[in-house]
């Protein structure tokens, strides 16, 4: 479905990754596990056009997402959940959703998708007239991947969802991804959460410094002397 | 005794009535303002300049062309919002990673361009639509029918944008690109799209300015100056870029004006206002409703 070639990425003269090969095939959930600053988020910002690779090319199920405008990249079926949710604050929960759903083929089906992410989310049903800054962590990180749903995506790109949230809200948003992945959407996660994230997904790339260290299903990265003993504190 | 508080009471009436009246048209200037700034982050210093071309606009359509008022005022709506959308496309694009002052240096250019054309194209006399409505009279008050249509459209032209900005995708977007430009492209959003149609939007706000100004004040190449800069102060002071701030200070000013004219001279009625605006700013100088954080 998504397959990246020899990307390289960066900001100005700053190099954040060099030759990452990734694939993700239709129907997986693939992790990328990776320390602070080993460019897992510029990952996920290269394919969702947000920042342009330098070099190496990115395809979606053919098309050259490189060619296409950043605006355009949502309608080949890929949503992406920023880094820190990134709701609008001050924008009730359901125009945040409206806003996943601006897309013209989205638009056309704006009520049955909103439909779909109420029955998905109930309690975002609750506070659809609530300001979204007001919603606690757990909720807002709901709210995100909600809005990314609207665009109804073929690929959900989820960039740290774990991040700055409670234990106990850590385990309801890795839930809420199993769940997400049963109805048949495909996956790419990034994480540094690594014992919860390798049993979410089916594949895992260990990214370190920029570049992909190496790769595997989870049970095999799970039982990796380095992953164990690097990430995993055993 | 008694009958001089009464016909003081129908004067103090009346000049708050007025002031709500001044305070309609007022805010509607204040909110194409906000709109530019609070979307595109950059202020348009030319704002009531684009009102006088609008004035000019309905002044040759009626007295030229012979169109009547109503006919004459979509399409002067329509000019401004070109060239609204115009000023975005020649000056603020290329401008918009710029530091702000440069921005408002352009902006600032483009007032004296645009006076400057004025005053070549059109003369420095003083031109009216040569038409006068009639003065409503309310028991010993008395109302002129101009500032009453002038209240109701604005209001009329509020309403529109509130809705526009509230039930459409599009108005959404732009309440959205105000609080995370970034992330725009991810939600589809062509973001430069947003800000043609943002300034087309301004620039509509101002032409419906011009058409109920004209019916009040004659039109001559420095006109802008007689509220261009009662707009900022009103925006200033609500908090430039908050919609409901910039509303609340325009009925504010407008009753200081009014009230303060009322019990001196229309001119000191602008002094006070003025005064006013500089206690605020050090009081809250953020604006009236500015968000903590």
């Amino acid at each position: 479905m998504l397959e990246l070639k020899s990307v390289d990425a960066g900001y100005g003269s700053f190099h954040a990754l060099f030759g990452v090969n990734l694939e993700v095939k239709a129907g997986e959930a693939v992790g990328v596990i990776g320390p602070n600053g080993a460019g897992k988020t510029t990952l996920m910002r290269v394919i969702s056009g947000l920042i342009r690779p330098t070099k190496g090319s990115i395809t979606m199920q053919g098309t050259n997402v490189l060619t296409t405008p950043a605006h355009k990249i949502v309608e080949l079926g890929i949503a992406h959940v920023p880094e820190n949710r990134r709701l609008f604050p001050r924008l009730t929960v359901e125009d945040n959703l409206k806003m996943g759903a601006y897309m013209p083929a989205a638009r056309a089906r704006y009520a049955e998708r909103l439909d779909f992410v109420f029955n998905l989310f109930p309690r975002m049903k609750e506070r659809r007239h609530q300001l979204a800054g007001t919603m606690s962590g757990g909720e807002q990180q709901m709210c995100a991947i909600g809005r990314a749903l609207m665009s109804d995506p073929k690929l959900l790109l989820l960039d740290e969802p774990s991040a700055g949230l409670a234990p106990v809200v850590v385990q309801q948003v890795f839930e809420l991804v199993k769940r997400i992945r049963a109805g048949g959407l495909t996956v790419l996660i990034v994480e540094q959460n690594v014992q919860q994230v390798l049993q979410v997904v089916d594949r895992a790339y260990l990214l370190e410094a920029g570049s992909i260290r190496t790769s595997g299903s989870s049970a095999e990265l799970l039982a990796s002397d380095t992953i164990r003993q690097a990430y995993l504190g055993v | 005794m008694g009958s001089f508080l009464e016909i003081f009471d129908i004067y103090l009436l009346e000049a708050v009535l007025n002031g709500i009246l001044l305070g309609g048209v007022l805010a509607l200037l204040a909110l194409g303002l906000n709109l530019i700034f609070g979307v595109i982050d950059v202020t348009w210093i030319c704002y009531a300049e684009l009102v006088m071309i609008g004035m000019y606009g309905m002044y040759y359509l009626v007295q030229y062309y012979g169109l009547s008022y109503y006919a004459a005022a979509p399409l002067a709506i329509l000019l401004v919002a070109a060239l609204g959308a115009l000023l975005h496309f020649l000056v603020i694009a290329p401008l918009l990673s710029s530091p702000p002052i440069n921005q408002l240096l352009a902006t600032g250019g483009v007032l004296f361009v645009l006076q400057s054309f004025a005053t070549v194209a059109f003369g420095i006399d003083f031109r009216n639509l040569g038409i006068r409505l009639p003065i409503l009279t309310l028991g010993d008050m008395h109302l002129s029918y101009s500032r009453l249509l002038a209240f109701g459209a604005a209001l009329i032209g509020m309403i529109v944008v509130y809705l526009f900005m509230t039930r459409t995708f599009t108005g959404t977007a732009i309440r959205a690109i105000a609080q995370d430009r970034q992330i725009m492209a991810l939600m589809g959003v062509d973001a430069k799209k947003i800000y043609v149609v943002t300034s087309a939007l301004g620039g509509a706000l101002a032409g419906l300015a011009a058409c109920l100004l004209v019916l009040q004040y004659d039109v001559h190449p420095f006109v802008g100056l007689s509220f261009g800069p009662i707009t900022f102060l009103i925006c200033v002071l609500g908090g430039l870029g908050n919609f409901v701030g910039g509303f609340v200070a325009a009925f504010l000013f407008a009753e200081i004006i009014s009230l303060g004219g009322l019990f001196s001279d229309l001119e000191w009625g602008y002094v006070l206002a003025f005064a006013f605006f500089i206690v605020m700013m050090f009081v809250r100088p953020a604006g009236l409703l500015a968000r903590r954080s």
